[in-house]
């Protein structure tokens, strides 16, 4: 028996599995989006055919952050923007573990930031869920990195000097091998693309638009979305990297005029994840490291063997 | 000054081989039966500035750089600009012969590159030559390197000429260079030690110094390591593998180390974007059952204060390592200091849960190593290695059975998936991980992909089940839990004899120490004896949990004790003050700070004319403290 069997385990998964039998009561507002990324995430993960117990959740701080509460499966609930490096050492430990990381935008674009530019540019395995509520939720509404510019709150009363950050161009620039949009009003969108990107080999990136009827009443999170995969107004590739920057670019200044555009921007299935790299330049075992911990006969190497000479 | 000890200084400037020309020179006196230490000095500059490595080496076992120095190579800045008027960094070209002078003892030896060096640009050098019965050797090294090879090879004929003068044969040398250099530059370097031995053996009085090897004999075979390297080599047979970081000196050691090794030894070593990234990295890798480590120094280690929290309420094991050096913030990069103690065992909020070990030796460091991992995996628990720069770069030769042991890739109580399935840490159908709590606060755990073990690992205070949970008597169920692995902790360490008593039990006055400044305190207190005063020195390598009852049974035994740290603030005697809540009217402490470790004479000094002769302060070098009752 592996110390891992629940990795690779072949049955059908029930989407009902990943509901802890003892509900904990939500701490999220009613009405509050984050309620549609638990749901399409239930949904995605049994079409991945992703067990509970071999997929690891990672999570930042704030009402998004809580997400792994509801979510039963393996989960870890981080420090505010540090859910991506604890979500990559973990893949790299046991990359037969599914690992999806999540938080908001002032956990992703804003204090985890550096962390985010360098696991795009890195390539990880793995899929990155950031809720966009353009507003810090549970510190009870402050103004953040997504917000808009001249977006008032309790700590910018004169309105936001600026400029709100351009996650999907960022995320492109800085090396993922895939970046979406969804929204949390549209599930089966949602569900389709958090499956794409739970399959795909590299870091997934997704800007879920998630409403926060509490602190941010105004924001477009409500408006109809077009979905660019599938609208016939949008001849859309997404392997195209020319053409997904050019929508990024205009998707992200209309998404505080009017029209939201929500889909695949760009996928690229050629370009090898991090962990397949490092594997080729021989800085990553082929077995998981993780198993062998468990492995009674496991020949572990001594400093003594290996490098007592060299001091003699 | 006489033949029972050699301290070879070589000097010149930062970039012109200093490091290696000195390692593979104590080497050679090690494997020809001596005891070696080594203390490096350098400046924070990749070329050029003053930068030394000393080599001190005796028939018997050192412990310490010792007192001054008796035979200077000065080699000569090659990298050195001319300054200007006032320049920042001063009259480079004159230093590796004008900054070293102060401690060259009477009778020593000066060997200076006549070639790069002018003596008339060093104040007084005549005068000071004849004074302190000086013997000098003024040889071009550099036109005769340039002659034989190329110019940058000066250092291998100054070692040449240092062969010369005390008898070591060349052969010693000549040997480690072949196992190092390849056979093109091989050649011309062993010619040029040769043409300059010749040349001192033919053309000066070498029998005039009273400066030569001792000789001596090893009852086993020794290596010669840093304490970096035994740290490392502890953390790999401890099944380390996996190191994440971020360089900063002098942590940078340990990561190389680690990072050259690693992947051959199936391990993984990511150089990451920042510190804080680095320690949730180690956490994350921790957390799916592989052992792994991360550390930083002082600004590096404040970044990782928030993951360190993290570990602490995830109950996660975690490795960190802070190689101190001195500050505040940048302070100075090269220079040993003792001042983060207090940054170490206070950074992060809330009430910690963490373990903090200060080896004092390079044989210690090793041992520490591994029982900071032992403890990290058997608790559930932060640990901390503290050391500092002097520990981290001094090179000594440690026996080589001292590192011959059997690896332990044990991570704890980890349940198998057997055992996830039989036994009762279910409750409700589910995997909970925080509770079955036995008296010494530890719970099993699962890993991710383990069948039956899911459960939830957060920052929050959570419940048995991992859940988030504010509920006031859980939260102190939990936290009383957390803290019981103290006591559990406490007294393993007390079994190991991690505090080291050194001098007559009886003593009427003691030593207090920690860290890299056991063998001098040591060294300090055997002369100290000698001179007619009765001292023990106690080391204290166990800083969280405290050891606070063989530290009283220390203190009671004794009439005063002195406290020597390497910090402005007397952290260590603050804190031995807090565990123990009494003694303070007898500490009274020796502190150092100006960037360089203390020599033993200025412990023995201090010693003196503060506690046995209740006089004035040393010179400014040091500073006294006296006890909090005086
Ligand atoms: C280092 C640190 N700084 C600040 C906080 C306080 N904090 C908690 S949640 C949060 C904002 C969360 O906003 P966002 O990431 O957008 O998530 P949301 O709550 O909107 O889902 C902040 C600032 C913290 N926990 N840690
Ligand atoms: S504050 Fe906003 S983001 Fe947080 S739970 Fe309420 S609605 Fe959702």
């Amino acid at each position: 028996m592996s110390a891992f069997s629940a990795i690779g385990e072949e049955r059908e998964v029930d989407r009902n599995e990943y509901t802890p039998e003892i509900e904990p009561q939500p701490t999220w507002c009613p009405g509050c989006g984050d309620f549609g990324v638990l749901k399409s995430l239930k949904g995605a993960l049994p079409e991945v055919g992703r067990t509970p117990e071999e997929t690891l959740l990672v999570t930042g701080i704030g009402c998004s952050g809580k997400l792994n509460s509801y979510l039963d499966s393996y989960g870890f609930h981080t420090i505010h923007g540090r859910s991506l490096p604890v979500a990559r050492a973990a893949k790299l430990a046991n990359p037969g573990v599914e690992v999806v990381a999540a938080g908001g935008d002032g956990d992703g674009y804003g204090i985890g930031g550096n962390h985010f530019m360098h696991t795009a540019r890195e390539n990880h395995d793995m899929t990155y869920i950031v809720f966009n509520n353009e507003i810090f939720g549970l510190t009870k509404g402050q103004t953040s990195p997504t917000s808009p510019k001249g977006h008032k709150s309790k700590t910018q009363p004169h309105g936001s000097a600026k400029t709100p950050i351009r996650p999907l161009s960022l995320s492109l620039t800085s090396g993922a091998s895939f970046v979406a949009r969804t929204a949390a009003v549209n599930p089966n969108q949602a569900q389709r693309i958090l499956k794409e990107a739970m399959e795909h080999d590299g870091f997934a990136h997704i800007d879920f638009l998630t409403q926060c009827p509490t602190w941010n009443k105004d924001a477009k999170q409500y408006v109809p979305y077009t979905d660019i995969n599938e609208s016939e107004d949008y001849d859309f590739d997404p392997t195209n990297r020319a053409e997904a920057q050019e929508l990024m670019r205009e998707t992200e200044d209309k998404l505080y005029e009017g029209e939201v555009l929500t889909g695949v921007y760009y996928r690229d299935d050629e370009r090898p994840s991090y962990q397949q790299e490092k594997q080729q330049i021989g800085e990553m075992p082929e077995e998981p490291l993780a198993e062998r911990y468990f492995d009674g006969d496991y020949e572990w190497e001594r400093s003594y063997d290996q490098f007592i000479d060299k001091h003699k | 000054m006489s033949a029972d000890e050699l301290i070879w200084r070589i000097a010149g400037g930062s970039g012109d081989g200093i490091a290696s020309t000195s390692q593979n020179f104590a080497k050679a006196l090690m494997r020809s039966g001596l005891h070696v230490f080594t203390h490096r000095h350098y400046p924070s500059r990749i070329r050029g500035g003053h930068t030394y490595v000393e080599v001190r080496a005796s028939a018997d076992p050192v412990k310490s750089r010792g007192d001054g120095y008796n035979f200077l190579l000065a080699l000569g800045d090659s990298f050195a600009r001319n300054p200007q008027e006032g320049a920042y960094y001063g009259n480079e070209e004159a230093k590796p012969l004008a900054e070293n002078l102060d401690e060259l003892r009477e009778g020593g030896v000066i060997v200076y590159d006549s070639g790069l060096l002018d003596p008339s640009e060093v104040p007084n050098f005549e005068e000071r030559v004849e004074e302190n019965n000086w013997h000098v050797y003024d040889i071009d090294l550099r036109s005769l390197a340039r002659d034989q090879g190329r110019e940058v090879m000066r250092n291998t004929a100054g070692v040449g000429v240092t062969c010369a003068i005390t008898g070591i044969p060349l052969s010693a040398i000549e040997e480690l260079m072949r196992d190092a250099m390849p056979e093109k530059i091989l050649e011309p370097n062993v010619e040029i030690m040769e043409t300059a031995y010749d040349l001192v053996r033919e053309e000066y009085d070498v029998d005039a110094p009273d400066v030569s090897v001792p000789s001596g004999e090893h009852d086993e075979e020794q290596v010669l390591m840093s304490g970096s390297d035994a740290i490392a080599y502890g953390a790999i047979d401890e099944g380390c593998r996996f190191i994440a970081g971020y360089p900063m000196t002098p942590w940078t050691e340990v990561f190389t180390i680690m990072s050259q090794n690693l992947p051959e030894l199936g391990g993984i070593s990511e150089q990451v974007e920042d510190e804080i990234a680095a320690a949730a990295l180690a956490i994350g890798a921790s957390h799916m059952g592989v052992k792994a480590m991360s550390g930083s120094s002082g600004g590096g280690f404040a970044l990782m204060g928030e993951p360190l929290g993290l570990a602490e309420m995830t109950e996660t094991p975690l490795v960190l390592i802070e190689a101190m050096r001195a500050g505040p913030s940048t302070g100075m990069p090269t220079k040993p200091e003792q001042a983060d103690l207090e940054h170490v065992l206070y950074t992060s909020q809330g009430d910690s849960q963490r373990v903090v070990l200060a080896p004092g030796t390079v044989a210690e460091a090793y041992e520490a190593s591994r029982r900071a991992f032992q403890l990290a995996y058997e608790y559930q628990i932060p640990s901390m290695l503290i050391y500092d720069q002097k520990l981290s770069g001094e090179l000594t030769n440690v026996p080589a059975s001292h590192f011959d042991r059997e690896p332990n890739a044990d991570i704890g109580f980890t349940l198998t998936e057997e055992e996830l399935a039989d036994q009762p840490h279910t409750n409700d159908g589910k995997f909970h991980r925080f509770q079955h709590d036995g008296e010494n606060g530890v719970s099993p755990r699962s890993v991710p992909g383990q069948k039956g073990g899911r459960f939830l690992a957060t920052g929050n205070e959570h419940n048995p089940a991992g859940h988030i949970d504010e509920d006031p008597n859980n939260r102190v169920a939990q936290m009383n839990r957390r803290q019981r692995k103290l006591d559990a902790i406490r007294a393993d360490l007390d079994d190991d004899g991690l505090l080291v008593e050194h001098g007559p039990e009886d003593a009427d006055y003691g030593i207090l120490t920690f860290g890299s400044q056991q063998g001098t305190v040591e060294e300090a207190v055997d002369r100290l004896n000698e001179n007619g005063t009765s001292v023990k020195a106690l080391t204290v390598a166990e800083l969280a949990p405290y050891p606070i009852d063989a530290v009283r049974a220390f203190l009671d035994s004794v009439e005063e004790a002195l406290v020597v740290e390497m910090n402005a603030s007397a952290q260590f005697r603050g804190l031995t003050q807090k565990e123990l809540g009494t003694h303070g009217e007898m500490l009274s402490s020796l502190l150092k700070y100006n960037g360089n470790p203390f020599e033993p004479a200025e412990i023995v000094e201090g010693f003196t004319t503060n506690i046995v002769e209740d006089g004035e302060l040393p010179g400014n070098e040091t500073k006294f403290v006296p006890a909090a009752g005086d």
